[in-house]
């Protein structure tokens, strides 16, 4: 069995993280799962949350992600996700605006589709500013 | 005959045209390659989001209770076309060539005895077509990638939009239309079917590593497809717009290109009537002078 597994991080406009990498924990729909070589085929649903990429043994990078799949075979673990921002590099007066934007929006949601919506912009917005640098 | 006065108006004006035209043509040009850049960007995602449907519809393909989103509603009366073009003109025939396929499509439906609907994404697909079908017209979109191509956001709203119409039963099929970008000269009208879901032909043969293997699912099947089949949408369309804002450019370029030539053309034309005319005023005044003197 290889030691690592080939992971990648996709949002719409570009690749954003793409390499071997030991361990990778995903936040799943269900709960966050770790991934390791030789992990068993799997199609899952992500809420909004951190990927930590291993090496080592130590959390290495951190992605925060919004909704998404990840898609885990053997070899490989594909996360596609809507938006997705380098754990260090995000600006934490970007995400407070987020933050505030989808307050406002879900103060004023109208219907169930619209407020489980702006509800996942504040649940990424409120993770964003947890992990500006 | 035009005097000298006339002509030289005449040359300043098509020289200031020549001008715009050739900045269009920079600027075009410039814009194309990030427009390129951000199609080839994309592609990633809209690639693996194939597989990862394609995987899925192998297994759900057959079942009765796969979502209507991919098996269609059974029906084949109502077609949703989304057209997709520019917001602004001048560049050579990419608008007309989308709403000129799009309405020879409608006209074939129509014979048939079926129902169109449309959604315009771009001021200029809502401009040529709302004389003749403006009844069909259901939404119309405009500013797309105003600010620097457009965002998935705006794809994802469309999607989103999309969805819901399909829900209520607004229509069966879908079939967004853009220009496919082949080479900077040239794009070709494009029509992708959207819903019901054809899987990408190469997907089967593609995914050697996991055809016919058993994947778990997390939550479930019924769930992940119920929330994938949708992004897909947002992706296509996504992928749609980014193809056709490269075309856009690259249309662009070339018209004003040509029209750059054009101008040139025109400007030797008119220098060559002027000196003509020149040299010909200067000799009738020459003789003018020289008949005078031999009266004395």
């Amino acid at each position: 069995m290889a030691d690592t597994l080939q992971f990648e991080l996709v949002a719409p406009e570009r690749l954003i993280f793409s390499g071997d990498v030991e361990m990778v924990v995903v936040p799943g729909a269900e709960g966050d799962f770790g991934v390791l070589p030789g992990h068993s085929l799997l199609i899952s649903t992500l809420r909004p949350g951190v990927i930590e990429i291993y090496e080592n043994e130590k959390p290495k990078d951190r992605y925060v992600v919004a909704e998404g799949f990840a898609e885990v075979t053997g070899e490989r673990c594909t996360v596609l996700s809507t938006e997705a921002f380098e754990a260090g590099a995000i600006d934490r007066a970007e995400a407070e605006r987020r933050l505030e934007q989808a307050q406002l929006g879900l103060r004023d949601a109208e219907g169930d589709e619209e407020r489980e919506k702006f509800e996942r912009a504040v649940e990424l917005a409120e993770l964003l500013a947890a992990n500006a640098g | 005959m035009a005097s000298l006065k006339d002509l030289r108006v005449r040359i300043n004006s098509v020289r200031q045209t020549q001008k715009i035209t050739s900045a269009m043509k920079l600027v075009a040009a410039s814009k194309l390659r990030r427009a390129q850049e951000a199609a080839e960007a994309a592609r990633p995602f809209s690639e693996r989001m194939e597989r990862m449907v394609g995987s899925l519809a192998e297994i759900m393909g057959e079942r009765e209770d796969a979502p209507q989103m991919m098996r269609g509603t059974g029906r084949d009366e109502t077609h949703l076309f989304v057209v997709a073009t520019a917001d602004r003109g001048l560049c050579g025939g990419f608008n007309s060539s989308i709403t000129r396929a799009t309405r020879a499509r409608i006209k074939e439906l129509a014979e048939q005895g079926k129902s169109t609907k449309i959604i315009c994404v771009g001021r200029k697909a809502r401009d040529q077509l709302r004389r003749e079908f403006g009844a069909m017209i259901v939404d119309h979109m405009d500013g797309i990638g105003r600010t620097g191509g457009p965002s998935f956001e705006e794809a994802d709203e469309i999607g989103r939009n999309l969805a819901r119409r399909f829900e209520e039963g607004e229509f069966d099929t879908c079939t967004v239309v853009y220009n496919r970008f082949k080479t900077v000269m040239s794009q070709v009208v494009t029509f992708q079917q959207l819903i019901p879901f054809s899987p990408p032909a190469e997907a089967g043969a593609e995914s050697g590593d996991g055809s016919g293997a058993i994947y778990d699912f997390e939550p479930d099947e019924e769930m992940i497809l119920s929330d994938l089949l949708p992004r897909n949408l947002s992706i296509q369309i996504f992928r749609a717009l980014l193809e056709n804002a490269a075309s856009e450019q690259g249309a662009r370029m070339t018209a004003m290109d040509s029209a750059t030539r054009n101008a040139g053309e025109m400007i030797d034309k008119l220098t060559l009537h002027y000196n003509r005319t020149r040299q010909a005023q200067i000799t009738k005044e020459l003789i003018e002078i020289i008949s005078g003197a031999e009266a004395l």
